[in-house]
C-alpha cells in the first residue's frame, strides 16, 4: 500500500539558546501508510502534542519534512493544509462555534469541500447533516437549530469529530480527544471514532494516555520519548501485546518509568 | 402632537444612526473586536460624501462614503491581521491617521457646506444648495421630516435584510465563526485572517453610510461629528440587547437598530427636562457604563443574598 504520510527527521527546538531550551521533537521519523490507524503512546511531555502542532503547522519545524498524500506540506499555511487534515482535541470546546447552531457548525466545516452555494446550508447539506448527525445516535440530528454551546462536553466532541471528518480528510490527528469526558460518554465517542475511521477508511494518528484503549483501536502503536520514536509494533507482536508487557518493553527502552497516568490504565 | 414630533425626530435621527450601530455590532458582537476606528470612519464617510455630493453626484457620494469607510476598515483589518497589531491600538492607529485624510478631504478645512456656486438669472454668482438624496425625496414625498424619515427608515431596512442574509452566506458565517472560534474556522480551513478583515471592513463601510447619511440630511460635513460614536453606537447595541437578548444574528441586527432608534428617544427624555447639548456624550458614557456593570451587580447582589439566607440558616 502507498504512504500517506511521511515525516523524515522532523525536530523543533523551543526557546532555543535559553535556560528553559527545549527539545520537543529530536529527529522525529514515521511513515504511515494509506488507511493506517496508529496510536500513539508516551509520558507527559514526549512531544506527542508537539508532533501533532508541527503536521498541522501551528509552527514552521527546526528542520525535516512532513509529506502528506505525496505533496510537501512542511511550509504551507496552517488553514491551507487543514483542507487535507481533521484535528481533534482533548478540550471540546476547541473544535466548535459556541454562538452557532450545530447547522452551522457543520457547515462551516463542510466549507472544504462543499458545493460553493450562496448559502451556507442549503437544503441538501442539511439533509445529509442530518443523516450523519443521526449515525452518532444522540439524538442530534433533531436539534440542528440548537447553539452549539448548550451540548454536552462528549455531545460537543460528537460533533467536532463529525466536522473533522466531514470532508473526508487525508489524515485524521487525535490528540486524547476523549480523556476530559467522563468514561461512559469517552467510551461511546471512541466506539463513534473507530466506526467512523473504518467507515471512511480514513489514515489517522490517535494518541492516547490509556494502554488498553491503545492496543485495542488501530492496527499500530507506537511510543515517543523525549521527542523520538522509541517504539513501533505491529502485526503478530501487537497482537499479543499487553499492557503490562508494554510497560517492560517501554522500561527496557528508554530505561525510565512511564508517567503515573499511563501507568494508572494498566 | 408636541411628543408626536419628538418621536418623529428620534425616529429620523435612530435611522441616520442605525447603520453606525450595526457597524459596532458586527465589530463589539459578532467579530468580538474592540474596534476604535469607528470614530474615524463615520467622519470619513461624511467627508467623502461631502465632496462628491458638491461635485454634483448625490446617489453616488452615499456609496463613495460607504466605500470610504470600508477602506479605512481595509486598513484597520491589515493592521490586526498582516501585521498582527493588537485590536484596540490598530482601530486608533486609524482613526488617528484619518484625522489628517478627512481634514484633507475637506480642502484643508474642518466643515463643508454642501452648496455649489451658481450664476443667476442676473448673472450674479451665488451658492446653491447641493442636491442631496434627502432633497430628491422631498420632491417625491414632499417636504418635511417624514419623508426624510421615510428615506433613511427604507436605507436602514434594505441594509439590515441584506445584513442578515449575507451572514447565512459562506463567507457570513465564516466571519460569524471567526468571532466565535478562530481556531475552529483556521482548521476548517478558512483564512481567519482574511474573514476578520472582511468583516471589519463591513463593519465600517456601515459607519461610513451614516457618516454619509448625516452629511446630506444636515447639508454639512464637519471634523467633530465622530467624536464620541464608538460610545453612542455601544449604547445603542446594549439598549438593544437589553430589550431583545443575546440571541441569532438577524435578532441581534433588529435590535442594533430599535437600539439606535431608543438611544435618540432617551436623548429627547433628557432634552426635555432641560439637560444642555453637551451634556450627551457624559449620559451616552453613563449609559454604556451602567449597561456594562449590570451583570456584575445582579451576581454580587445575588452572592449577597445566597451569603444573607445562610448565616441567617446558621445563627437561628
Ligand atoms: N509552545 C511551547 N513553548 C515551550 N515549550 C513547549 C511548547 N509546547 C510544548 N513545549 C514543551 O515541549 C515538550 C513536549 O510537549 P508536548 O508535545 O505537549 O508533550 P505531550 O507528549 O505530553 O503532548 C514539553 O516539555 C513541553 O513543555
Ligand atoms: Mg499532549
Amino acid at each position: 500500500m502507498s504512504t500517506q504520510l511521511s515525516i523524515t527527521r522532523l525536530t523543533k527546538i523551543f526557546e532555543p539558546g535559553t535556560a528553559n531550551q527545549k527539545i520537543a521533537l529530536n529527529n522525529f521519523s514515521l511513515e504511515v501508510k494509506k488507511g493506517e490507524f496508529i496510536t500513539i503512546l508516551g509520558s507527559n511531555g514526549a512531544g506527542k502534542s508537539t508532533l501533532f502542532n508541527g503536521i498541522l503547522g501551528k509552527f514552521f519545524p527546526d528542520s525535516g519534512r512532513i509529506i502528506l498524500d505525496g505533496e510537501d506540506i512542511t511550509y504551507w499555511k496552517d488553514f491551507k493544509r487543514a483542507a487535507k487534515i481533521g484535528c481533534l482535541f482533548q478540550n471540546p470546546m476547541r473544535g466548535t462555534a459556541p454562538n452557532m447552531t450545530i447547522e452551522e457548525n457543520l457547515a462551516l466545516a463542510y466549507t472544504r469541500n462543499a458545493s460553493k452555494s450562496f448559502f451556507a446550508v442549503t437544503r441538501k447539506d442539511s439533509g445529509y447533516f442530518r443523516e450523519l448527525l443521526a449515525t452518532l445516535d444522540l439524538g442530534l440530528e433533531d436539534r440542528m437549530k440548537t447553539k452549539m454551546g448548550l451540548l454536552s462536553g462528549g455531545q460537543r466532541q460528537a460533533a467536532s469529530l463529525l466536522m473533522a471528518t466531514i470532508a473526508k480528510p487525508k489524515l485524521l490527528l487525535l490528540d486524547e480527544h476523549t480523556a476530559a469526558l467522563d468514561p461512559v460518554t469517552s467510551r461511546k465517542v471512541l466506539e463513534i471514532t473507530g466506526k467512523i475511521i473504518e467507515q471512511n477508511q480514513l489514515t489517522a494518528l490517535m494518541i492516547t494516555h490509556d494502554m488498553n484503549q491503545a492496543l485495542a483501536f488501530g492496527s499500530r502503536t507506537i511510543m515517543m520519548d523525549g521527542g523520538t520514536l522509541v517504539l513501533d509494533i505491529h502485526g503478530s507482536e501487537r497482537a499479543e501485546m499487553t499492557p503490562r508487557k508494554l510497560v517492560d518493553l517501554y522500561t527496557d527502552q528508554s530505561g525510565q518509568l512511564l508517567s503515573d497516568r499511563t501507568m494508572l490504565s494498566l | 402632537m408636541h411628543y408626536f414630533e419628538m418621536l418623529l425626530s428620534a425616529l429620523g435621527q435612530g435611522a441616520i444612526y442605525a447603520p453606525m450601530a450595526l457597524g459596532v455590532f458586527i465589530a463589539f458582537r459578532i467579530l468580538n473586536t474592540p474596534d476604535l476606528t469607528i470614530d474615524g470612519s463615520f467622519v470619513f464617510g461624511m467627508t467623502v460624501c461631502a465632496m462628491v455630493t458638491v461635485a454634483g453626484h448625490p446617489v453616488l457620494a452615499i456609496l463613495a462614503g460607504t466605500a470610504a469607510g470600508m477602506l479605512a476598515g481595509l486598513v484597520t483589518g491589515i493592521l490586526q491581521t498582516s501585521l498582527q497589531i493588537n485590536a484596540i491600538l490598530s482601530g486608533i492607529l486609524t482613526m488617528t491617521g484619518l484625522y489628517t485624510v478627512n481634514y484633507m478631504v475637506l480642502g484643508g478645512q474642518a466643515n463643508l457646506y454642501l452648496q455649489q456656486m451658481q450664476i443667476n438669472e442676473s448673472g450674479v454668482e451665488v451658492p446653491v444648495a447641493s442636491q442631496t438624496i434627502y432633497k430628491m425625496m422631498a420632491a417625491v414625498a414632499g417636504n418635511g421630516e417624514v419623508s426624510s424619515l421615510i428615506l433613511s427608515g427604507l436605507i436602514v431596512v434594505i441594509v439590515s435584510v441584506l445584513l442578515s442574509l449575507f451572514f447565512k452566506t459562506r463567507p457570513g458565517i465564516a466571519i460569524r465563526a471567526t468571532g466565535d472560534n478562530e481556531e475552529m474556522v483556521r482548521s476548517s480551513s478558512i483564512n481567519a485572517d482574511r474573514s476578520r478583515t472582511l468583516g471589519i471592513m463591513l463593519a465600517n463601510s456601515l459607519v461610513g453610510l451614516s457618516g454619509a447619511m448625516l452629511c446630506q440630511q444636515q447639508r454639512y460635513a464637519d471634523l467633530g461629528c465622530g467624536n464620541g460614536m464608538l460610545v453612542v453606537g455601544l449604547a445603542s447595541v446594549i439598549i438593544g440587547q437589553a430589550l431583545f437578548g443575546r440571541r441569532g444574528v438577524t435578532l441581534g441586527v433588529v435590535s442594533a437598530v430599535i437600539g439606535s432608534v431608543l438611544y435618540r428617544m432617551i436623548l429627547q427624555g433628557a432634552y426635555q427636562i432641560d439637560m444642555p447639548s453637551y451634556t450627551v456624550k457624559l449620559l451616552s458614557a453613563l449609559i454604556v457604563t451602567v449597561a456594562l456593570v449590570m451583570p456584575l451587580t445582579k451576581e454580587k447582589m445575588n452572592t449577597m443574598r445566597i451569603r444573607r439566607a445562610g448565616e441567617k440558616e446558621a445563627y437561628k
